[in-house]
């Protein structure tokens, strides 16, 4: 019985539309801890996505334009909070605690004043599905990965691209060694903190992309707090995927997957869905443990660097 | 010969302390500039000014004619100059190729790593200093890290060269490699700013020598119309005795007794049945070359790693089994050789320092509950007896010179009152003066009837202070000979793994 389930393609293209609004703040997370700022607020720069997607999608009647509010408000949170903890220093969880609560206060307040307590409008224009033309004929996997949302495709990319940009270029090696030793680069000739304020900006534009999915992909409105921890999941997904773009998406590929077969077997009532939502948390805790390997975080993540000390 | 680097009244300050006092320094194209110095004098510092790291808080650099205003290395390294650090400036989760280009990297985008690799492999040749570019750093000892370091600098075709203890970590062999580099340089006419505590090394290579002494460029003198003697006298500001004089002794009773001990690390067994004994009263020197097990042994005896068959017995009792914790308060005192990864806690200060292995214990706590006033008082009478400068009990461990690192390290072990004291290599990267105090202390102990296992691959060093010297090689004791007799050739010989002939 639970074969005929692994077998049907909407479990598997509801697995992937769960895992994109994990993916891309873990990814988003993964790039700032590379560059050795340590990143909780996704959680908030997810919200402030969310919303400023949905503010700018009613304003200009567009959903691509609504897109690129949410990440532009995104990055705008993401560079204060580069600024305080990059160039003043101060500490990053903290900072990123108070994001996180800030942004979700802001955020609701601004429901209420601009939209009223009706919520956003029913007419808010949707990001697309797309119907990949060859691949959506073909079984089984047409249904899984031809007609999904566009920023999941984005998202496919962006783990590509991400994986190529840290691993493959100059620049993401600068970055990687910026959050290994600071000194080290700093002697090397990188700027350490230009390098820190790319991590957390390129982390924050994807973070808020994946809020912007939650708000104009899934459901087409906002409401508050509608993130739902997910950033913090995402948080531990990206540790989960030992700070790779590659193993994020897999670990968010597992969460995603607990999260669509709850969805799934809540219709059947044979078990309890609060044992499958508990399983990727438990599984999770277990990898932490060191059933995958022991994680090696970037051995600077987390500590403020002052040059001309 | 025109100058190239010139330095006028440079002045720097650190909280507390004048590191750089009016300094001034003249480097002319195509020398080799030695700067000597005790420990804590201040090249770092200054160099560090050259580099960009730190900025002077008055005085001027100039670099032909033209004043330099760096606010970063960057600048530095636009301006052609090359700096090997003192303290690595590596990064271990990277390749040494991607540790070499760094900052620096090929093309636009995409990291050639085939050819940068490629690159390394031709460059490591050009200089003598062979290494594989796909390795990972932090997978190197740390003899080759000390090549990366050099081999970052020419990579990056440095016009002009600071090398800031450059030899400190390597093997003879490779500073003599080194120092052939350093010549075919001066050849090009490359000027070269070479820090170094070794006189003989100063001797050898430098054409000028600046002496810095409490932050003040004493005097620059020709190194050809010089003697190490008055070197070191310049230096310390006194006369420095460069022999040790060790009065003849009777060992006692063996204190720490090998037997047998084979270690493993990984797959590979670095000790390979190891037996001898260290007596009371007796210094045993322990010589051999890098990476022949003799710091896998050390790490044996002080319960680091464990031993693969053998026995480890220790004033009668077999510790083979015991914790760290247990040996150490058994009365095993140890120096270890890296003092920055095992010495030290960097970010405490030298009162927490002081107590790294006693703060559990009285009079330095009681039910839990540390007394500070016990620890202070510990620590003022530490930095006191064993002259830590700058004299402040409260400073962070990691601004203090590498030779004033050592002596809280030093401080801290004998004050423990050992019947044992493992010193691995206890003066590395120190100025005579400090070397001389530590030489003084440890013979100190000797005198007072304690065992002293010492590891160096300082030749002079084990046979200047050694009752016994046992030589190690491929993780064998090739042979225990008695320190008075034995010879600098004997002694070579045996650590390249060549037997003696048994002498009738
Ligand atoms: N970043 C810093 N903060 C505070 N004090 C410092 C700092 N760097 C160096 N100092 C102090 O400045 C003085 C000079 O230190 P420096 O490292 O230049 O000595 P050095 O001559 O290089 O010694 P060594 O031979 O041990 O390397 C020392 O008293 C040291 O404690
Ligand atoms: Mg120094």
């Amino acid at each position: 019985m639970f074969w005929h389930i692994l077998a049907q393609p909407e479990l598997w293209a509801a697995t992937l539309a769960m895992a994109t609004p994990l993916a891309l703040p873990a990814l988003g997370g993964t790039f700032s801890e590379r560059s050795g700022v340590v990143n909780i607020a996704m959680e908030g720069i997810m919200l402030i996505g969310a919303f400023f997607g949905v503010y700018a999608a009613c304003l200009t009647h567009s959903a691509w334009l609504g897109m690129l509010g949410g990440i532009i408000m995104g990055a705008v949170m993401s560079l204060i909070f580069a600024w305080v903890t990059v160039s003043i220093g101060a500490d990053q969880v903290v900072v990123g605690m108070g994001v996180n609560i800030f942004a979700a206060g802001l955020t609701t307040f601004l429901l209420n004043m601009i939209f009223g307590y009706g919520g956003t409008p029913t007419s808010t224009p949707h990001l697309p599905n797309i119907h990949i033309p060859g691949l959506s004929q073909v079984p089984f996997i047409g249904p899984v990965l031809g007609q999904q949302n566009v920023v999941v495709y984005i998202m496919l990319l962006a783990v590509i691209a991400s994986h190529y940009f840290l691993f493959h270029t100059n620049l993401g090696l600068r970055l990687r060694a910026v959050g290994e030793n600071p000194q080290a680069a700093d002697t090397a000739g990188i700027n350490v903190w230009n390098m820190r304020y790319l991590g957390v900006i390129i982390g924050g534009m994807l973070s808020s992309l994946g809020g912007v999915y939650l708000s104009l992909g899934l459901l087409n409105s906002f409401e508050p707090n509608m993130s739902s921890g997910r950033g913090y999941i995402a948080l531990a997904a990206m540790i989960f995927g030992k700070w790779t773009p590659f193993g994020s998406l897999g670990a968010a590929l597992l969460f995603g997957f607990s999260t669509a077969l709850s969805m799934y077997l809540q219709g059947t009532g044979n078990i309890s869905t609060n044992i499958i939502q508990m399983l990727p948390y438990a599984l999770t805790i277990l990898a932490l443990v060191g059933l995958v390997g022991r994680s090696t975080e970037p051995a600077a993540d987390g500590i403020p660097y002052e040059p001309n000390k | 010969m025109s100058v190239c680097l010139e330095i006028k009244n440079l002045t720097k300050r650190f909280p507390g302390v004048l590191a750089n006092d009016r300094v001034n320094l003249e480097l002319r194209d195509g020398e080799i500039h030695a700067i000597l110095g005790e420990n804590g004098a201040g090249k770092s510092t200054l160099v560090k000014m050259i580099y960009g790291l730190y900025q002077p808080d008055s005085g001027s650099i100039s670099l032909h004619g033209q004043e330099l205003h760096f606010s970063s290395p960057r600048q530095a390294i636009q301006a052609g100059i090359g700096m090997v650090h003192q303290h690595f400036m590596l990064i271990p989760a990277l390749t040494v190729a991607e540790n070499i280009v760094l900052g620096s990297e090929p093309g636009n985008i995409h990291y050639r790593r085939k050819e940068n690799e490629e690159v390394i492999r031709q460059l490591s040749k050009q200089y003598h200093l062979e290494i594989d570019p796909s390795a990972k750093v932090g997978d190197l000892t740390v003899g080759l890290q000390q090549r990366v370091e050099i081999l970052k600098v020419f990579y990056r075709k440095a016009k002009v060269l600071i090398l800031d203890e450059p030899t400190a970590l390597l093997t003879p062999q490779e500073v003599e490699q080194l120092i052939q580099v350093m010549e075919r340089l001066r050849e090009q006419g490359i000027p070269i700013v070479f820090i170094s505590h070794k006189l003989d090394e100063v001797k050898r290579v430098s054409d000028r020598v600046t002496v810095m002494r409490a932050g003040k460029t004493v005097a620059t003198v020709e190194t050809a119309k010089t003697t190490p003697q008055e070197l070191a006298n310049l230096m310390v500001g006194r006369e420095v005795v460069l022999q040790v004089s060790k009065p003849p002794q009777t060992a006692g009773k063996p204190v720490l007794e090998v037997q047998d001990l084979v270690v493993a690390q990984g797959h590979a067994e670095k000790v390979r049945g190891v037996s001898f004994e260290v007596r009371q009263g007796e210094i045993f020197g322990l010589a051999g070359i890098d990476g022949n097990g003799q710091f896998e042994l050390v790490d044996a005896i002080t319960g680091l790693l464990p031993a693969k068959s053998g026995k480890v017995v220790f004033r009668g009792n077999d510790i083979t089994k015991a914790n760290v914790h247990k040996r150490t308060t058994a009365g095993i005192s140890y120096i270890p050789q890296d003092r920055h990864a095992d010495g030290l806690v960097l970010d405490f200060e030298l009162t927490e320092n002081f107590v790294l292995r006693d703060f559990a214990r009285a009079p330095f706590a009681q039910f839990g509950q540390m007394h500070r006033q016990a620890i202070e008082a510990h620590a003022e009478r530490l930095s006191e007896s064993f002259d830590v400068r700058p004299h402040r009990i409260h400073a962070i461990a990691r601004n203090l010179s590498g030779g004033n690192q050592q002596k809280v390290i030093l401080a801290r072990e004998v004050s423990r009152e050992p019947e044992l004291l493992i010193a691995a290599q206890p003066t590395r990267g120190l100025d005579v003066g400090a070397i001389q105090f530590i030489h003084d202390k440890l013979l100190e102990l000797r005198a007072n009837g304690k065992a002293v296992l010492l590891v160096s691959l300082e030749l002079d060093e084990i046979m200047s202070l050694s009752d016994r010297i046992g030589v190690i090689h491929d993780g064998r004791l090739m042979a225990v000979l008695p320190g008075g007799q034995a010879t600098r050739e004997q002694l070579g010989l045996l650590m390249t793994g060549v037997k003696l002939e048994k002498e009738g």
